[in-house]
């Protein structure tokens, strides 16, 4: 990795469908090794940035500039680059096969074929070595959201979005998922940019928080200011559930 | 003395006999025509899903224009008769078509088994293509931009839909066979039926009905059943575990 101190910088990103605005972002930046939580009600524009920042879609105008290169629009990121950046999508989609082959999917599409002391590891770490020889999609929400957790972790991103990864999963599953990922963080300096309308969960987990209202960033500030002394007015609301949609 | 009913059933019950007789005999004559039909169909089914799994995955997953045209060409082509496809073959190839007079030696002559294999190609590979596309369209559409997201190239995320779609392909694959094993319009007009050369099961079928040899006729029906049976369930063997779920 470069020796920057962002991983992420944005100048000026537009993101529009069929000529309508979903998304404008004058400057964010995210640094190296932080957990930055992208909060706000639904429709606000928090899964299309994860798509930018993932380059699975170029900007329609602006810079996403990811370490020293640039994704700019009717561009395409290089493989290589690419390949250091995962998402857990809210809805884990699963592929019809084992627990395990899920998990060795990604090291797959590299070439990595031998690497299954690292498949069972991971497998390990997100409790579920038992499973490992079972249908995908035979699992319960919660096992199929860390079979989805395990398939990210095994390429070892230098950064890994989360997509809303705990929404309508119970308070067990909820705990596991946010202890893996904190450990992720802490141990392997992994990147986080955690997408999620719970603010209970962004104070749990981030460094720093953004508020993300119609395509606009409101507020970005580290967690401790954004909850007890947030700036803007829409912050607070959103903060003490306010906001009505 | 028995009546219509009873004959026929008596003919069908010798039928069955007779094509038991004739397999134990192992008839070299039957198995010439057992191989050539065998040959021409496998060749013109390997062609079809080489030209038909590509097409119809590249329909299932991208939006050009001309999109909509070229699919309701693909079904029309799904319902062609084989006798209109037999005698387009049989314009095209004679020495006064457009193909023949070239005198290419890619181009197929009339009354060979080359010239049946390409009017068995243009019968089954819509059919292979159209359930292609169809197999390829329900697919979960988020897959694709989940393998993405794990770092597949565009021909690896290709990939991954069509396994994933593989059930499908598989029909595809089974229904482009039974369309051509079973036809005889195509077959007759740019094979001839000529013995020891162009004549396959259902062609000798029509020859042996016509001549009054229903008991013959009704043994080779039964192998050409049977026939289409194994190759149907290997097929399904080969898919795998898929339909145990």
């Amino acid at each position: 990795m470069a020796n920057s101190e962002f991983v992420y910088q944005l100048q000026s990103v537009n993101k529009a469908y069929n000529g309508r605005c979903v998304l404008h972002v004058d400057s964010l930046d995210i640094q190296r090794g932080e957990v930055f939580a992208l909060v706000g009600p639904s429709g606000a524009g928090k899964s299309t940035l994860l798509r930018l920042l993932n380059f699975l879609e170029p900007p329609t105008s602006g810079t996403v500039r990811f370490l020293d290169v640039e994704f700019i629009p009717n561009s395409s990121m290089p493989l290589e680059l690419r390949r250091r950046v995962t998402t857990v999508f809210q809805r884990p989609i699963l592929l019809n096969r084992s627990v395990r082959d899920n998990v060795s999917y990604g090291l797959r599409l590299r070439g990595r074929r031998n690497a299954a002391r690292l498949v069972e590891s991971t497998l390990e770490q997100v409790g579920l070595k038992e499973l490992a020889s079972q249908r995908a999609r035979t699992l319960s929400g919660g096992e199929a959201q860390r079979v989805a957790l395990a398939r990210a972790m095994v390429l070892k991103p230098d950064v890994l979005l989360l997509d809303e990864p705990t929404v309508n999963l119970d308070p067990y599953n909820v705990g596991l998922i946010e202890e893996i990922v904190r450990a992720l963080n802490q141990e392997q300096d992994t990147t986080l940019v955690l997408v999620t309308h719970n603010v209970f969960q962004a104070r749990r987990l981030a460094q720093r928080v953004a508020l993300l209202l119609e395509g606009q960033i409101i507020e970005v500030a580290d967690v401790v200011t954004f909850f007890e002394s947030p700036h803007d007015p829409r912050t607070r609301a959103f903060i003490r559930g306010e906001m009505v949609y | 003395m028995p009546g219509h009913g009873g004959l026929i059933i008596e003919e069908i019950i010798q039928g069955f006999i007779q094509a038991i007789q004739l397999i134990l005999a192992q008839d070299p004559a039957l198995f010439e025509i057992v191989t050539l039909s065998l040959q021409v169909s496998g060749t013109a089914l390997l062609f079809s899903a080489l030209i038909g799994i590509p097409l119809g995955a590249l329909l299932g997953l991208s939006r050009f224009t001309g999109r909509r045209f070229v699919v309701a060409l693909l079904y029309t082509g799904m319902g062609f008769p084989p006798v209109v496809v037999g005698l387009f073959v049989y314009l095209m190839l004679s020495r006064s078509g457009p193909l023949g007079q070239l005198n290419w030696p890619i181009v197929p002559s009339l009354f060979t088994p080359a010239a049946m294999v390409a009017a068995q190609c243009i019968i089954s590979f819509p059919l292979v293509a159209g359930f292609t596309m169809a197999a390829v369209m329900g697919v979960d559409p988020q897959l694709r931009q989940q393998v993405q997201a794990l770092g597949a190239t565009r021909r690896q995320t290709t990939l991954a839909v069509l396994m994933e779609a593989r059930v499908g392909v598989v029909v595809s694959i089974i229904a482009g066979f039974g369309s051509i094993i079973s036809e005889v319009g195509a077959v007759m007009m740019v094979g001839g039926n000529i013995e020891d050369k162009t004549r396959m099961l259902t062609t000798a079928i029509v020859l042996e009905t016509s001549k009054g040899n229903f008991d013959l006729a009704m043994a080779l029906g039964v192998i050409l059943l049977g026939l289409s049976f194994a190759t149907n369930v290997a097929m399904l063997y080969l898919q795998g575990k898929t339909f145990e779920e």
